[in-house]
């Protein structure tokens, strides 16, 4: 009974400590992001400030001056950027590849196992193969610099679309079957019975859009050239390079990056983490 | 009497599916048939200007590449990547899963979704964040080495250091991802079997190395040929963090490729570059489908 509950109190202390040590490089970025300019720059490093302030986040994300000129870091227009295009990244791709998921699981038509084939082998495709030649047909179309020409090859959703296909195999055939002996159309088949059926995933598949599109940082990075267009990684990582800025602004900038995807991550874990699962099993 | 169901259901498929397929096509598909058109040519700076500056070169890229010895560090450099990585971030996935599957933690999903967290952040805002703990006098690292009584290390300044800096915080980064996949195996790991070992007195690492490490062995060898390809695309870490150096030691093959195709404009030369790293992670794959039939026939 003793040995069982040194063990159990080594176990979580454990625990507790990896926790504790996985967590703090973004609880230190939270409190240094309200220090005073130059004040992290001490040994040993402070871990609360002796002082909270703003101004870090006012500087960021309003405006600055430097020697009489103002200074603008673009942070807000980011952020803005960066919505925008992961909430369309997000909507386009559930629209595209949900239906196609269930189509390719449950809708008989020629050529499904031929092209379902093409997809898994797509899978291997690296994306960033394809990057060099997009650049110049984005640049021969206008899509350079646009919305557009960012969200466009994340929308080639062949995850997407297996992912959801998986799911819909579940669904049993005698539903559907039921359903079009009564006389329902195919698209009203699947807007009553199947979306229902597929909503969890559904949430779990926005989750997975929304945070890739929020995160991708190597394809905006090429698109993107007007820095007015930038989103978050592209422009902090632009601050970072360029300036080399100071220590407390760049926590500030980090917290506006990483705070808006907790957010909405840490409320729907459960659905990302089962995603993660049953995406690992291959079918 | 089935044909007409059959061609609505046809239609309705091809409504479905088409756009999406249309897409791959467009802008996955055609793009990767381009690179490898691209790599044979000459496309510079020059054509980016007129089509007609376009020469087609054969193999002379590749002839190229393999002449350039920045090209050689950048393999060399990703491949220790992938060496030291694949270790560190497998081992500390293993570590965290198998502390989490002891039946006597408590809060288990608290402490797992804490421990996911760095996963799903910016690599870009997280690797700002690592850049001052790695920070040479005021970084936490160095601070908390100064308290186990170690010397501060010149993280990103020293070329010998940079590599394993950017490793401590890739594997802080990903180890949450594999953590989970390696919990689900362990629970599904024969609690009978587990249970005859005890009693015929097997150690605690023989249960492991018995037991436990035969029934998640399939799970663990795919996660690690998977992180491979991971590690082959690192580019966002060195290009915050480090900007290649110090010395080029942090130059990897995708930021050799950015920065031939898209700082020097060398189209021609920097698709030479994407098509290794594709015959490279095509390899990788197929090791992983072998690993995969091999499991089938268990």
């Amino acid at each position: 009974m003793t040995r069982r509950r040194t063990r159990a109190i080594v176990a979580n202390s454990l625990v507790a400590l990896l926790t504790a040590v996985t967590l703090v490089p973004l609880f230190w970025m939270v409190t240094v992001s309200f220090m005073p300019r130059g004040a992290s720059s001490h040994f040993p490093p402070p871990f609360w400030p002796e002082r909270w302030t703003g101004e870090n986040y006012y500087e960021l994300l309003v405006r600055r001056e430097i020697d009489g000129a103002w200074f603008d870091y673009r942070v807000l227009p980011a952020l803005g950027n960066s919505l925008l295009i992961a909430i369309m990244a997000t909507v386009l791709g559930l629209l595209l590849t949900v239906p196609a998921g269930y189509a390719f699981a449950k809708l008989r038509f020629t050529g499904r196992e031929r092209l379902l084939k093409l997809l898994i082998a797509g899978l291997v495709v690296p994306g960033q193969v394809a990057m060099l030649p997009l650049f110049l047909l984005f640049k021969e179309l206008g899509l350079v610099n646009s919305y557009a020409g960012v969200i466009l090859p994340g929308l080639a959703g062949i995850f997407s679309v297996l992912f959801v296909r998986q799911a819909a195999l579940a669904i049993p055939d005698e539903m559907l079957d039921a359903a079009r002996l009564d006389g329902a159309s195919e698209t009203r088949i699947f807007r009553l019975i199947v979306l229902p059926l597929l909503a969890p995933i559904t949430v779990t598949l926005a989750l997975f859009l929304f945070l890739g599109s929020w995160n991708d940082f190597l394809w905006p990075l090429i698109v993107l050239t007007d820095q007015h267009k930038y989103t978050l990684p592209v422009a902090i990582a632009a601050i970072v390079r360029e300036h080399a800025a100071d220590g407390e602004l760049m926590m500030a900038a980090s917290v506006v990056t990483t705070l808006p995807v907790l957010l909405i991550f840490l409320p729907l874990q459960r659905y990302y983490i089962s995603g993660l699962l049953g995406g690992s099993i291959k079918g | 009497m089935t044909r007409p169901a059959m061609t609505g259901q046809e239609r309705t498929a091809w409504l479905f599916t088409g756009p999406v397929l249309a897409i791959i096509l467009a802008v996955l598909v055609l793009p990767v048939t381009l690179a490898l058109a691209l790599s044979l040519t000459d496309y510079s700076i020059y054509a980016l200007a007129d089509w007609d500056n376009v020469k087609f070169v054969g193999l002379g890229n590749f002839a190229e590449l393999l002449r350039t010895a920045l090209f050689w560090r950048a393999l060399a450099n990703t491949a220790l990547f992938a060496v030291l990585g694949v270790p560190m971030a497998i081992g500390a996935s293993l570590g965290a899963a198998l502390l989490l599957h002891d039946a006597t933690v408590r809060w288990k999903p608290l402490w797992r979704v804490a421990l996911f967290v760095p996963y799903v952040t910016s690599v870009v805002a997280t690797a700002v964040v690592w850049r001052f703990l790695l920070n040479t006098r005021f970084g936490l690292i160095n601070y908390a080495l100064g308290w186990l009584g170690l010397p501060p290390a010149d993280w990103l300044g020293d070329p010998h250091a940079s590599i394993p800096a950017i490793l401590l915080f890739v594997t802080w980064k990903i180890f949450g991802y594999n953590m989970i996949v390696f919990t689900a195996a362990l629970s599904a790991v024969p609690q009978d079997l587990m249970e005859a070992a005890r009693l015929d007195g097997a150690s605690r690492w023989g249960r492991f190395r018995h037991v436990t490490l035969p029934a998640i062995g399939p799970t663990l060898l795919l996660a690690s040929v998977m992180s491979v390809a991971g590690f082959l695309q690192i580019f966002a870490e060195p290009y915050v963090m480090t900007l290649g150096g110090p010395a080029q030691s942090t130059v990897t093959v995708l930021y050799f490729m950015f920065d031939e195709g898209f700082k020097w404009w060398n189209l021609g030369q920097a698709s030479a570059v994407a098509m290794i790293l594709f015959v490279l992670i095509l390899a990788i794959t197929f090791v992983e489908t072998r690993i995969g039939k091999r499991n089938a026939w268990l």
